[in-house]
């Protein structure tokens, strides 16, 4: 067994276990921090494919900032323990449960094909070894492909330029869309 | 593939346990050098009984904290409060990982790197890891199930979310002109010899907001609203007790002490300084050894800093803080980008008029924000007579501070 699948077996099954819990925890704040735990698991399976930029800007932005602004809301709101009465009722629960079955059928789907793929081990024994051919080639003193930030900097301005603008205007309108509110509210109060 | 035991296993684990007892090391010397420095500014001494100088207070605090009772209260979330400590204090540790605190040693032929792990997002793992910091002080403070915890957990985390971006901005400026994320690279290659061509002078306004912010991120005097002993008791550790409380202190020095290290490592020229760095060659095991030692010295004096101002400055009020993370230190780092890409395309690379016209842009900046403020203040006084005298006090305050 390569090092990189044992260290993959680690942070998957890390991740798998932390996002069981968010949904299996009675409180909230136990939920968001089991979150944090898969988003930080998901930053190490970031790391074993290369993407080490994707990696820090997963745990910056999800595990580090979007996360302290849910804790932060369920502490401001004090949110106690859920009842289990009334969390699924009516139409919500078939549509539950037909998304459930959806979701497992996908996931069986995803799961057979790998198989399919390489008899013994799956996608990532791939991986794995591509990862080690890279890193016996930068022994070797061969360029590599990795994917460090100029690349991702060079991607997003020429290949990806009409999406990265797109997105830059998205998320201004939503900047000035929260100024406009708060501004509103103020005006109101007055 | 071969594995070299010795270049891939013993050494890296040689450097990690030296690191690791270097910042442990250091968290004594600076709770020692903290009173010390404290009473010396407050023109008293300080602990000066146990040993030499007072210099084994730590020691001594060290076994109070080890043998007194682990209370754990009653009311408290007892997973989450136990585990609120450790929460703070594994980032503080492994956050120090990629920061390089020398060149490099060749001992035959191995040649070792002053540094745990050069890694090609290095300032971004410091900004990742340190990010994760605050978990432990909001877990903490809600796990005490105690309001006054609550409150300085709930400032913190508003605190640490606002100054983040700060942080995150003001480093792009040198980003852009060393052309990497590697913190090996941003300090040896981006930056030379002399202090005239170290970073902070090149990004002035950034490097301060880079310092003010990360004095935030530490919970440090100015910016301790988290622990504010006159409003909140102690903050997000009252409840605490014993190694716990010690330990949320270790993890506020480690913070410090990686802080220190990484403003030197961006701004102040890493471990050169004059080419003394060089000396016996630049492969030699003497250079190497002093490029510790200047790395080192920087640290602390930028450590003493962290002290000095905590004796200098009074604490923000909560308006305070927010208005100036805000409305002062955001649109500096924002500047400092803008003004750095431009005049690099502009003039070539001329590190000179990059220098200048940071300065200059951030003055600009600052004055017009300042203004701004000031004039809706005045209006707001004019409509409101009663909230008049508090609101221009405020500005007041803000200014003075730039």
């Amino acid at each position: 067994m390569n090092p990189e699948l044992i260290v993959f077996i680690i942070f998957g099954t890390v991740s798998i276990i932390g996002a069981i819990a968010v949904i299996s925890f009675r409180h909230p704040i136990y939920s968001a921090l089991s979150l944090i735990v898969t988003f930080f698991s998901q930053a190490g399976l970031f790391v074993l494919l290369g993407a080490h930029f994707v990696a820090a800007v997963q745990v910056i932005v999800y595990a580090g900032a979007i996360m302290v602004l849910f804790l932060f809301v369920i502490m401001l709101l004090n949110l106690g323990t859920l009842s289990a009465k009334g969390a699924l009722t009516g139409k919500l629960k078939g549509v539950a449960i037909i998304l459930g079955i959806l979701l497992a059928v996908e996931g069986v789907y995803i799961a057979v094909r790998a198989l399919d793929k390489t008899k013994v081990g799956s996608v990532v024994a791939e991986n794995a070894e591509a990862a080690l051919e890279n890193a016996e080639a930068a022994l070797n003193g061969n360029p590599i492909e990795t994917y460090d930030i100029g690349h991702i900097g060079d991607l997003l301005f020429s290949k990806y330029l009409l999406p990265f603008e797109v997105t830059s205007l998205i998320l201004l309108a939503a900047l000035i869309g929260v100024i406009v509110l708060v501004k509103r509210d103020k005006q109101t109060e007055n | 593939m071969e594995i070299n035991i010795l270049e891939q296993i013993v050494i890296p684990i040689i450097k990690i346990l030296f690191v690791v007892h270097l910042l442990i090391i250091g968290v004594m010397v600076m709770i020692w050098s903290e009173r010390r420095v404290s009473g010396w500014i407050q023109d008293r001494l300080g602990p000066n009984r146990v040993g030499p100088q007072g210099l084994l207070q730590p020691i001594a605090d060290g076994i109070k904290f080890l043998f007194k009772e682990d209370l754990i209260p009653n009311h408290v979330d007892k997973p989450l409060y136990v585990l609120a400590p450790a929460m703070l204090l594994i980032p503080a540790m492994i956050a120090v990982a990629v920061v390089p605190f020398g060149s490099s040693i060749t001992i035959g032929e191995v040649e070792i790197f002053l540094q745990i792990a050069d890694i090609n997002i290095g300032i971004l793992y410091i900004l990742a890891i340190t990010s994760l910091g605050v978990y432990g002080v909001v877990i903490g403070a809600w796990a005490s199930n105690n309001k006054y915890s609550l409150l300085g957990g709930l400032r913190s985390s508003a605190q640490m979310i606002s100054y983040e971006l700060t942080l995150g901005l003001a480093i792009i400026g040198v980003l852009m002109l060393s052309g990497s994320l590697s913190l090996r690279k941003i300090a040896g290659e981006g930056q030379g010899s002399y202090p005239w061509e170290w970073n902070f002078l090149i990004h002035f306004p950034a490097f301060l907001a880079f310092t003010t912010a990360m004095f935030a991120e530490t919970n440090r005097l100015p910016f301790d609203l988290a622990e504010a002993e006159q409003e909140l008791v102690a903050g997000y550790h009252t409840e605490y007790s014993s190694m716990k409380f010690a330990i949320f202190f270790m993890a506020e020095y480690m913070n410090m002490i990686v802080g220190s290290a990484v403003v030197v490592t961006l701004f102040l020229g890493g471990w050169q300084f004059f080419g003394l760095e060089n000396i016996g060659g630049e492969e030699s095991v003497t250079a190497g050894l002093i490029s510790f030692a200047i790395f080192f010295i920087k640290t602390g004096v930028f450590l003493f800093v962290f002290i000095w101002v905590r004796w200098t400055l009074p604490r923000f009020r909560y308006d305070q803080l927010m208005n100036f993370g805000w409305k002062f230190l955001l649109p500096v780092a924002l500047t400092s980008i803008v003004v750095t890409g431009t005049l690099y395309i502009a003039t070539n690379g001329n590190l000179v008029w990059i220098g200048i016209g940071n300065t200059v842009a951030a003055f600009i900046v600052v004055s017009i924000v300042a203004g701004i403020l000031a004039l809706d203040n005045n209006s707001k006084a004019a409509a409101q007579d009663t909230s008049a005298a508090p609101l221009r006090q405020e500005s007041l305050t803000i200014e003075a501070i730039e």
